[in-house]
């Protein structure tokens, strides 16, 4: 089953992350993907260089970001797994690199469910093997 | 903080491979090494859920599970000495032994790629029946729990807990070193393995049977396996052919099926339900096996990839699929492949050439008992207008049938035949 992660920074330090920090986030991509589990992730801008379109009260709207009211959105990564475990489990790898590394960053991360094959699934015990 | 016991299993699934090639690295023996990383197992399914998830589970698991080992040896060696006692008597000479737990490597990550290769190798060894592969690959390499493959297999526990100590005890028995296979073995070896990956795949794809939650997740399971042969083995060009196939047959996951579980032919399948990320994954990995070389798994995949980028049925560059199919047939060559060069070519070339193509066949013994070689007859009768034969065919194919959605379609078509 696939999960998207959305991960979100509350409060950022004023240095920038180290290189360590980004070797760190680097090795551990590789690891998702040999294992077969991770099969995309990307980085994002701040919402200063995005967009939001909004339709409200039948009105359609435009606004350039930054999108002060909310927290910005750093990454996202797109998950292949068992079950809801792994995708928090390799979520958690990925924040306690943060806590080792970036000391003072912090943020949260939305595992979140994509719809898959499984959710389609006829109930058990119908169309199959007499 | 506590966890629960799907979060350890979790934690297990990342990290069982890599224990176990480790340990079997350390210890040179498949089986203990895969008890040991059990018994750990064990441990952290008691402690963790109490204590939390150790900030490094990895070497709280290596470190757990060399304890356990050293324990067991100074066991061992405890009653290697009431034992010693009476040799004394015999002999003056002894020697003092030496933990050989007590200088193991602590770092995983060496020679991990390496590690994982020879567990494969070992998992999927040709000496062990190809149930016991499979089971040991889903557990050491899938970190799959018994009780895991035992439900996505639709069997019990016990069953698949005899075939892997069954699989322990001939590695015993023939005292394999954990090892990668000589230079001269690799291709054939490889091969074993790509084939074991493959039968876990078709488990999941072709079922429809039981709790069908589990069986995408089969496929799934395969998938990841194949995504990490591809990894390992990044030279090799049917690790990539196979990982292509599946790829793009796990993009047909949600549209082959109905929504009352009901099987859906290709040619009638929704195809905005393709998975569009599994279809480039796989057209990706395609070009990479095409590159290095190819083999039958990558000229299946190239197949699936004329399916899967064709709008329809008849927008299908069927003269490709023939070809390929003809390729397949020379380097591959079984029955079934010349049963679906049949229905390629009659798409082709039409019906009439399909179905004497598909004639051939008739005698073939192996395909006695096998559905789709009526199924394929009644449809290129039905094109040709006889319709009687075609629809005595169509029956002769819902007979042949143990599936029951199976048996419904090729009644139902049987049917409509009745109906024009």
């Amino acid at each position: 089953m696939r999960y998207l992660i959305l991960l979100k920074a509350t409060s950022t330090p004023t240095s920038p992350p180290s290189p360590e920090l980004m070797a760190a986030i680097a090795a551990l991509g590789e690891d998702a993907k040999s294992a077969g589990v991770l099969l995309d992730t990307q980085g994002l801008h701040p919402s200063s260089a995005g967009s939001r379109v909004r339709l409200a009260q039948g009105q359609l709207t435009a606004a350039d970001g930054p999108f002060t009211e909310s927290k910005e959105l750093i990454s996202y990564a797109l998950y292949d797994v068992r079950s809801k475990e792994d995708a928090v489990e390799w979520t958690n790898r990925f924040l306690k690199l943060h806590r080792d590394l970036w000391p003072g960053w912090e943020g949260e991360a939305d595992v979140l469910k994509v719809f898959g094959p499984e959710d389609f699934a006829p109930p058990a015990n119908e169309g199959g093997t007499a | 903080m506590t966890a629960t016991s799907a979060a350890v299993e979790a934690v297990w699934r990342i990290e069982s491979g890599r224990l176990v090639a480790a340990l079997a690295r350390i210890t040179e023996d498949f089986v203990a090494a895969e008890d040991l990383a059990q018994d750990a197992l064990e441990i952290a399914l008691k402690q963790w859920p109490r204590d939390g998830i150790p900030d490094h589970p990895a070497s709280w698991l290596m470190a757990t599970a060399k304890h356990v080992a050293a324990d067991q040896y100074r066991r061992q060696v405890n009653l290697n000495r009431k034992l010693a006692i009476i040799a004394r008597q015999q002999s003056t000479t002894g020697s003092a032994e030496s933990d050989p737990m007590a200088d193991v490597d602590e770092n995983l990550d060496v020679a991990v790629q390496d590690d994982l290769l020879r567990l494969i190798f070992t998992a999927c060894h040709p000496i062990l029946s190809i149930d016991s592969q499979v089971a040991l690959t889903l557990r050491t390499l899938g970190g799959l729990q018994t009780k895991e493959i035992a439900r996505a297999f639709l069997t019990s526990e016990a069953t698949i807990g005899q075939r892997i100590s069954r699989a322990k005890r001939t590695l015993t028995g023939m005292g394999l070193r954990f090892e990668l296979p000589p230079a001269e073995d690799l291709p054939a070896r490889l091969n074993a393995v790509l084939g074991v990956v493959y039968l876990v795949f078709n488990e999941g794809y072709s079922a429809t049977s039981g709790d069908h939650w589990t069986r995408p997740a089969l496929c799934q399971d395969a998938l990841r396996l194949g995504r990490m042969l591809a990894a390992l083995q990044p030279e090799q060009p049917e690790a990539h052919g196979l990982l292509a196939l599946m790829e793009l047959q796990a993009s047909r996951l949600a549209a082959r099926t109905g929504t009352a579980g009901e099987p859906v032919l290709l040619a009638d399948q929704d195809h905005r339900r393709w998975d569009q990320l599994l279809i480039r994954r796989g057209l990706a990995s395609l070009h990479r096996a095409e590159e290095l070389g190819g083999g039958p798994y990558t000229v299946q995949a190239a197949i699936a990839a004329c399916h899967a980028t064709a709008k329809s049925v008849e927008d299908t560059d069927w003269r490709r699929v023939a070809a390929l199919y003809t390729v397949l047939a020379h380097i591959a060559p079984s029955p079934v492949v010349h049963l679906n060069r049949a229905v390629a070519v009659g798409m082709a070339e039409g019906p009439e050439r399909g179905l004497q193509l598909a004639d051939q066949l008739q005698d073939e013994p192996s395909l006695a008992g096998y559905p789709q070689l009526p199924a394929v007859r009644a449809t290129f009768l039905q094109q040709l207008g006889h319709l009687e034969q075609a629809r005595a065919e169509f029956e002769r194919a819902a007979a042949r049938t143990d599936n029951a959605g199976e048996r419904r379609l090729y009644l139902e078509q049987a049917q409509s035949i009745g109906q024009v």
